[in-house]
């Protein structure tokens, strides 16, 4: 057993949920990586002969009311949502880390006043947040929604970093450092970080696959990017445009079911992650 | 007692006033005159847009300092004038969300509910058991990884327009009227049928896996192991463990009620529910944005209300937090 000396590596590659769910990624990263090579039209491009054509040699996944192409859509429809999901899963971590950090680090009335209005953020549902901040933005792009979901997603980081810190900041390799004279600063990234890395790159991979959901939600109720395509905006189209009563089913089944896989296979990868770095949690 | 309730009833109304003032802010901080946002939609309709732009401006006091417009708006809030509709005009905002309420919460307190009994009593059941959790578990979490719009357009879909057995929009049939008979009662319920099979489905999905996370927790403490060391049947263990794990599922309730209204939300809408909902994105698609504030302000109030009764409901589940309170 030579991976037995790395015991984290050892369980990784065991871990079925995480190979699943890294299978799945991956499958989607060379969709939205390869998939340009193989997409003829523009997401707004008037490509079929037919408008709403079902599945065809020439359009692969058929074509929308309008006659664009839908693989073309689904193709760049799907970079978008990973980049929403990336960006704002940054921001929200970002955020409630930093937040989390030193609330939890400084503490006293500066962690009191942390806490308070995060625990105001934490009850106010970030959706209608996030719905009252797109309704008024004249110009909507995939960056600026990457935005508003990270800087309404971050509350329950913070509160759980808080909670992490304050644990960690007990111990004695810490209370060492602070004795030496060592800055906070430094001690935070050099201490308390490295310790908390693994519970990081989770609540990034969660915030990631929030962020999609809440995209797709803001999408579909007529928030979405004003211009440009994403999955979520796919599905109101076909919505808009009756393909539940008319029967186009693949207006609506492609997107969805990405959207569906993409998440879930994020679910995965977290709850792989989570196994392989607590023993408890592992199949016995 | 009285010390934590009423330190609790503070946090609540603090986070109300800080929503209703997102809520007075937001419009005020973005790109643009307001009111002319308002009106540049009403324009189409309205004949005199300068004495239109005038009685606007007077009523949300725009020629006032800032301040007074706030507390103009506190004042009009106090009186229950959320404004006036443009696309469902004359109706204020007011009756039109209060018209609306009912339908959501009849779609989303049973969803929430039952989707919580139920998944939590199928994760306890999975937990520890090698083959029900290896079937069951890779399920629930593309549940929970659904859109609530997507599985709601799958079953419109397929229940609704391919085999015909649910109706697939609105709350009851165009013929009927509300009433308390019978056969409004079963149309009414014809039509739930599906909404809430979305919110329903998606969530439970969430609440078993983190029972089955937490029941493995609990069955490795080492109250569990005493207990199994005395001879305690298994199922006497699972039931002390379940108690045990039921705690922060509840306080999980309390946070993913935020969650949940993305799918009542979009739910509403596939559905053509009338409620919030819809009444919401129907009022994005029309800009018209005191129904869209009206609703935001309705949202935050019932996520506010279930928050604070799960904060009650906790002195009566946790021994604990009765025990610290009687000590005060």
């Amino acid at each position: 057993m030579r991976l037995k000396d790395n015991d984290i590596l050892h369980y990784a590659l065991r871990n079925r949920k995480l190979r699943i769910g890294l299978a799945i990624i991956a499958f989607f990263m060379l969709v939205m990586l390869a998939g340009p090579l193989f997409a003829r039209w523009e997401a707004r491009e008037r490509a079929g002969l037919y408008p709403s054509a079902p599945p065809n040699s020439t359009n692969w996944m058929g074509t929308t009311k309008m006659k664009e192409d839908i693989f073309s859509q689904f193709i760049f429809g799907t970079q978008s949502t990973f980049l929403i999901g990336f960006l704002a899963g940054c921001i929200g971590t970002t955020i409630g880390l930093s937040i989390g950090f030193f609330a939890g680090y400084v503490g006293g009335w500066f962690d009191e006043l942390l806490m308070m209005l995060t625990n105001i953020l934490l009850v106010i549902p970030s959706i209608a947040l996030l719905i009252i901040l797109a309704a008024y933005l004249p110009y909507r792009g995939v960056q600026i929604q990457s935005v508003i979901i990270g800087c309404t997603a971050w509350p329950w980081v913070a509160r759980a970093v808080r909670s992490q810190t304050l644990s960690l900041k007990q111990r004695g390799f810490v209370s060492l450092a602070r004795i030496s004279g060592v800055s906070p600063l430094r001690i935070i990234f050099e201490d308390i970080a490295p310790n908390m890395l693994s519970y990081v790159v989770m609540v990034f991979i969660l915030q990631f696959g929030g962020a999609i959901l809440y995209a797709v939600a803001l999408d579909f109720i007529g928030l979405g990017p004003t211009r440009g395509i994403s999955l979520g905006l796919m599905m109101q189209e076909a919505f808009q445009n009756n393909a539940l009563q008319v029967g186009y089913w693949w207006w609506f089944i492609p997107s969805g079911l990405s959207i569906t896989l993409i998440v879930s296979g994020l679910f995965f990868l977290n709850t792989g992650l989570d196994e392989v770095f607590n023993p408890k949690l592992r199949d016995q | 007692m009285k010390k934590y309730i009423s330190r609790k009833i503070f946090m609540y109304l603090l986070t109300f006033f800080v929503a209703i003032s997102i809520n007075w802010l937001i419009p005020r901080m973005m790109p643009g005159d307001p009111i002319l946002n308002l009106i540049s939609k009403l324009s189409r309709q309205a004949t005199n847009n300068a004495r239109l732009y005038a009685e606007l401006n007077q009523k949300f006091g725009m020629d006032k300092p800032l301040f007074s417009q706030y507390l103009l708006y506190l004042k009009n809030l106090t009186q229950g004038d959320l404004g006036q509709s443009i696309i469902f005009y004359p109706k204020t905002v007011a009756a039109i969300v209060s018209k609306a309420l009912p339908y959501s919460l009849t779609l989303t307190i049973p969803a929430i509910l039952l989707s919580f009994l139920v998944g939590n009593y199928l994760g306890a059941l999975a937990a520890r058991k090698k083959m029900l959790d290896n079937t069951v578990l890779p399920f629930w979490y593309v549940l929970t990884a659904t859109p609530y719009l997507w599985l709601s357009m799958l079953l419109a879909w397929l229940l609704g327009s391919k085999l015909n057995l649910f109706p697939i929009s609105g709350a009851y049939s165009f013929s009927r009227l509300p009433s308390a008979t019978l056969s409004f009662v079963l149309d009414y319920l014809h039509h739930w049928v599906l909404p809430f099979a979305s919110i329903f489905f998606v969530q439970l999905g969430g609440w078993a896996i983190g029972m089955r996370n937490l029941i493995i927790y609990e069955l490795d403490a080492d109250y569990s192991k005493y207990l199994r060391a005395l001879g305690a049947p298994d199922k006497l263990v699972r039931r002390y463990a379940y108690r045990n794990a039921r705690l922060p599922q509840i306080t999980g309730l309390a946070v993913q009620l935020g969650v949940v209204v993305v799918g009542a939300i979009t739910t509403e809408v596939v559905f053509g529910y009338p409620g919030i909902g819809l009444i919401l994105a129907q009022a994005i698609l029309g800009q018209d944005y005191f129904v869209v504030q009206g609703a935001f302000l309705m949202v935050v109030l019932c996520v506010l209300g279930a928050n604070f009764f799960i904060d009650i409901a906790y002195i009566f589940i946790d021994p604990r937090v009765r025990h610290s309170m009687i000590g005060d």
